[in-house]
Parts: structure tokens; sequence; C-alpha cells
């Protein structure tokens, strides 16, 4: 069975009047251990995409199955939970406490998921070995660089052991260097198996994923494996 | 997640924000440290009052009943004047209560004055002189410092013999004794054969110790020919204490000749009277001070709520993070509530130490005014205080935790 599976998502929002359809009719299927990038221009309706699959929002019609369970109509709370234990968010300006050091911002999720204390930090601490940041737990982000801080964040999408990793335009505030250690790091992450997707508006981003899925007027214009 | 583990939490995250922002903290709480000054200054000064009024009445005794021409309350001019016309209460009359009460231990006549005296050179002001038996010292359970009281026969015949307040002899006779030595008492000289025991005074103002005591037809003969007489009595059981005022009441019906149909001619008070019009007054103010110290409290929770809901908008970001990472409403809801909480109780907690120390500088400067800062007056700050803190920070609160993540994390 497929780790995601869309059935006929639409999403409309009522703008002073007007009906906007973000999403028309998208159908889609995700298995587990893929390397997905959404991309499309503004407008496409590709951030609503992703905050449907991420549970941040609910579609108008259609259904939305995450890792067998149908997420469609789960209330606000439901999907808090959801989000917390089966996806990891990335996002294009980190979105790390700002007050809290390194290791806190990774402990957060295992915080709402109640792991105690102890167990907690050893989780974290494995989280934040893995992307390359033993060294640097006790540093708040803004004793960081960008780079190292998009790690943290990564470290705190991985922490929960999500069954999807979603990346929001994750290179879009690092320099090109540093953009490519992050993509390497996701490469890294998918060949251990994780899934993951990532939202760009990048071809050089887009190509490092397997799949590429381009949105256009809330349709899936095309649906192709990577060129690479 | 726990409930023990999110109230952890959000005073974790409470106490972060409070210290990222202290000067906004500081000045947020300010207000709700003057509120709870004034709440708890004004809890601790009606106790106090409360405290003094009932220690200055226990000296006059549940035990005791007390006859007079005039109601202790009057409250109109026409009242007075029925009662002026009344007819005086005369010796006679107390001294048939003395002899014919049954549950009386004892009772006395009393008529009181207000003299000068003297002593050679040193003179004493707004003395009360007062007129009595040997029966007064069982009646008011005062008891002597020194010498004796006046005697049976004294306060037969006309002796020229007194009995002096505690004041009075401190006040007169600075190192010698002030027993055999004749004191002047308005017009007249008078032998002081004893000191009554020091008894304090009325909230630290009115003292009860500057008094002359003389028998009564001294009394009657030198000061005041045909005076209106009250009566103290003293009843053996306080529990038949309405027994006893209904015996004395057909005792005085009977000795003034009152007709059957006609009402009261006198008036019998008790201290409970006195209580029950000093509670009201108490109340009162009680009542009056707590609304309106509560309202500066109001005003600090308004600073409170205002303070919450901006830091509610700042944190808009911070909290679509927290949703997306999987915070549920109950949760985010709870992190604002304890910040606001939190801000309240540490306002509370200053401003307790700042009543205290205003209690402790009072008592320092007036030693007799009973002011004392009570537990249930501090237990009942610090509840109103994280009550505030809770009734101001839930809208605000509410919001925060309403927030769609969506919009919140696209907030700038």
């Amino acid at each position: 069975m497929s780790l995601i599976r869309l059935q006929n998502i639409s999403r409309l929002y009522q703008m002073g009047g007007e009906t906007i359809h973000a999403l028309r009719t998208i159908s889609l299927e995700v298995e587990r251990g893929e390397y997905v990038a959404i991309m499309g221009p503004s407008g496409s309706g590709k951030s609503t995409l992703m905050n449907l699959l991420g549970c941040l929002d609910t579609c108008t019609s259609g259904t939305y199955e995450l890792n067998g369970t149908n997420v469609s109509d789960l209330d606000d709370n439901r999907l808090a939970e959801i989000r917390n234990r089966e996806i990891g968010f990335v996002f294009q300006t980190f979105n790390l406490l700002p007050r809290a050091n390194a290791l806190r911002n990774v402990e957060l999720p295992l915080i709402y998921s109640g792991i105690p204390s102890g167990e907690r930090k050893r989780i974290a601490m494995q989280a934040l070995e893995s992307v390359g940041l033993a060294e640097r737990v006790r540093h708040k982000p803004n004793e960081m660089s960008g780079g190292q801080r998009q790690r943290v964040a990564i470290a705190r999408a991985l922490v929960n052991s999500p069954s999807i990793i979603l990346a929001d335009e994750p290179t879009g505030n690092l320099d090109s260097k540093t953009g490519d250690e992050i993509m390497a790091l996701l490469r890294h992450l998918s060949d251990k198996g994780n899934t993951i997707f990532i939202v760009t508006h990048e071809e050089d981003i887009a190509r490092h994923a397997r799949r590429i899925i381009r949105i256009r007027d809330g349709l899936i214009a095309d649906d192709s494996a990577s060129a690479n | 997640m726990s409930f023990l583990l999110e109230i952890k939490e959000g005073l974790l995250i409470a106490w972060d924000a409070i210290r990222a922002n202290k000067l906004r903290s500081a000045l947020t709480t300010l207000g709700i440290i003057i509120g709870i000054v004034t709440v708890t200054s004004m809890a601790t000064a009606i106790d106090a009052l409360n405290k003094a009024v009932h220690d200055s009445l226990s000296i006059i005794g549940a035990d005791a009943l007390f006859v007079s021409k005039f109601n202790w309350e009057i409250h109109s001019e026409e009242e007075w004047i029925r009662e002026n016309k009344r007819p005086d209460i005369t010796l006679e009359q107390a001294r048939r209560v003395e002899k014919q009460m049954l549950l009386a231990q004892a009772a006395a006549p009393r008529v009181d004055a207000q003299r000068s005296v003297w002593y050679k050179n040193r003179r004493a002001n707004g003395v009360s002189i007062i007129g009595t038996t040997d029966q007064f010292l069982n009646t008011s359970g005062f008891s002597m410092a020194a010498g004796r009281f006046i005697s049976p026969s004294e306060s037969e015949g006309g002796r020229p013999v007194c009995v002096i307040g505690n004041d009075v002899a401190t006040n007169l006779f600075q190192k010698e004794s002030p027993l055999g030595k004749k004191i002047k008492v308005g017009e007249h000289q008078l032998a002081v054969v004893g000191v009554l025991e020091k008894r304090g005074s009325f909230l630290g103002m009115e003292s009860f110790d500057n008094e002359v005591i003389m028998p009564v037809p001294q009394f009657v003969f030198s000061y005041w020919r045909h005076p209106s007489f009250a009566i103290m009595i003293k009843v053996r059981d306080v529990d038949k204490l309405e027994d006893a005022k209904e015996e004395l009441r057909g005792l005085m019906r009977t000795a003034r000749h009152v007709k059957p149909e006609d009402p009261d001619d006198f008036f019998i008070g008790q201290q409970e009277q006195i209580l029950k019009t000093l509670d009201r007054i108490t109340g009162t103010i009680a009542a009056v001070g707590l609304v309106i110290t509560g309202m500066s409290l109001f005003v600090g929770g308004i600073g409170i709520m205002n303070i919450m809901f901006v830091s509610v908008a700042e944190r808009t970001r911070e909290i679509g993070v927290r949703k997306a990472i999987g915070a549920k409403r109950r949760t985010i809801l709870l992190q604002f509530l304890i910040e606001a909480a939190s801000i309240c109780l540490i306002g509370g907690l200053a401003g307790l130490g700042i009543t205290y120390t205003l209690t402790l500088l009072v008592s320092g400067v007036f030693p007799y005014f009973p002011i004392k800062m009570s537990l249930p007056v501090m237990a009942l700050a610090i509840l109103t205080s994280i009550l505030t803190g809770i009734t101001s920070g839930f809208l605000p609160a509410w919001r925060a935790a309403r927030m769609n993540p969506v919009d919140a994390l696209r907030n700038e």
C-alpha cells in the first residue's frame, strides 16, 4: 500500500466573495522512501499542496490517506498529533525558536509527544549528530550560521522518525555552497530510506530529487522521474 | 502529552518569555503589584480595625448588662427629645436592682462627668470622674494595681476618697506613690486609696485609664446633685443573659411604675449591641474599600491582557511552528495562560512583600494598633493574582490557541 494517496483532492478559498481554486483535482500516490520535488511558479498551488500533505490544512473535497489513516476530515487536535508523529517540517526561514539552544529546539517535537526528559535528550542528541552538529548543541540559533541553523531544523524534522519530511524551499535563504551541503544532507537522508518532499521553484534544486511533480493552475501538469 | 509535563513546559516557556522582555514584564507587573498592594493593605487594615474593636470591647465583657436613660443609638432629634423627657434613673432604682435581681452576680450604679485633676502643680485635663459603689469592681472585672478599691462603708457615706486610673497615676505622680496623697478633683480634695490596673486604649487613641472613681454620695454632693444614673450588672451565667435581661426589665418597669401598655422608659444595653453596630460599620468599610482597591487590580489585569495580546501577536510565527510540529490547542492555550499567571504571580508576591513591609512600618509607628498580615490575606492575595492572570490572559491565549497554523507560519 502506498504511503501517501491523494484522490481527487481540491482546495477552494473564499476571497472577498470570489472563489479561488488553489487545487482543482489532484490525485497522487507516493511510496515509502521516495524523494519527490514539487515544482511550480508562484500561485500554482504548490504551497497549498504542501500544506495539505503536511496536514497543516485540510482539503475541500477528496480524500487523503497518510500511512493508512484517512486524514481528510480529522479535527485540529488529531491533525496536531498526526503532524507530530508522521511529519517533519523544514522551512525556508528555518523557524527555530530564537531563545532556545539547538538541543532544545530539536527536543520540541519529543516534548509534544510526551517523551520523558532523559530519553528526549538522548534521541535529540542522536538527531543532531546525524546532521553533523554534535559539537554545537548548546548554541542558540543566533550563534550559528545559516547552514547550521538549517541542519538544526532538519534534525528537528527527523527526531520523531516521521513518515515524511517536508522541506519548503530549504535552500532559499542560503548561499549556493551551503545550499549544496543541505541538499547533500537531504540526499543522504533519502538514501537511508526517508521519504522526502521538497518544494522549490529552482530546477537545480529539484534535480536532486528522483521524481519531479510540476503543478500549474491547481493541477498536476507533469509527473516524471528526475533526469539524474 | 501529560498535563503535568505541559505545565512544566509552560512554566519554562513563560520564564523564557518574561526574561526576554524584562522591561516590559516589569512594567506590566507593576500594575499587578499596585493592585495587590492596595487590596492587601486594605484587607489588613480592616482586619486590624476589627481586631482593635473586638479587643477594646472585650473590656465590657459578654456577661455585662447596662441600664441607662438614653438609648445607645439615637437616630433622630425627635427620638432624643422623646427620650430626654424620660424620668431620670435614680440611685434608689439602682439599689433596688442590686438587692432584688436574682440572676445578677453584682450590680453597681454609675454616673460620669469630666473634670481636671491636680496634684501639687501638676494637672491632668479631661479626666472622667465616676461615682459608683464598692460593687463597681465586681461588675467591671477591673483589678487593682496598688492599694484597695472603695469599701462598702465608703460607698454609703461621703468620705472624700478615690481610686485613680493608671494614666492619672502616671501623669500626676512621677516618682512618689499616689497612695494616701490628696488630689484636687475639680473644686474638691480627695485622698487616693488605690490605683487601677492598666487596660490600654481604644484603637490606640482613647485611653481607658484616664479616670477617677469615687463613692456615689461624694460625687452627688460635690459635682452633680441630681444625675441620671446608669446601672452596671454582671450576670451569674452568661448563657442566661437573655433571661437576666428580662428579669432586669421587669424590675426596672416596676421600680419606675411603667404601665403595662406603655413601652420601656429606659434602655438595656449589652456588648453584643455595640459589636453588631461596629461590625456593620467595619463591614461597610470593608466592602467599599475592597471594591475601590479591587478596581486597581482590575486595571492591572487589563494591562496584563493588553501585553498578552502583544505577546501573542509578536509570537504568531512561533505559535505556527509549535503547531506545525505537534502542539495542540490546549498546549498553546496553557502556555499563554501560564505566562500571564506567572507575571501576575510575580507581581502578587512582590505586592505582598511591600504590604508586609508597610504593616511592619505601621505597627512600628503605632504600637497599640494591632495590625498584622494574616495568613488568609496572604493566601487570598496569591490566589487573586493567579486568578487575575488566568482571567486576563484567557482571551489572548484563546486567540493564540485557535490560530490556523498555515496563516501563523506565513506571518512575518
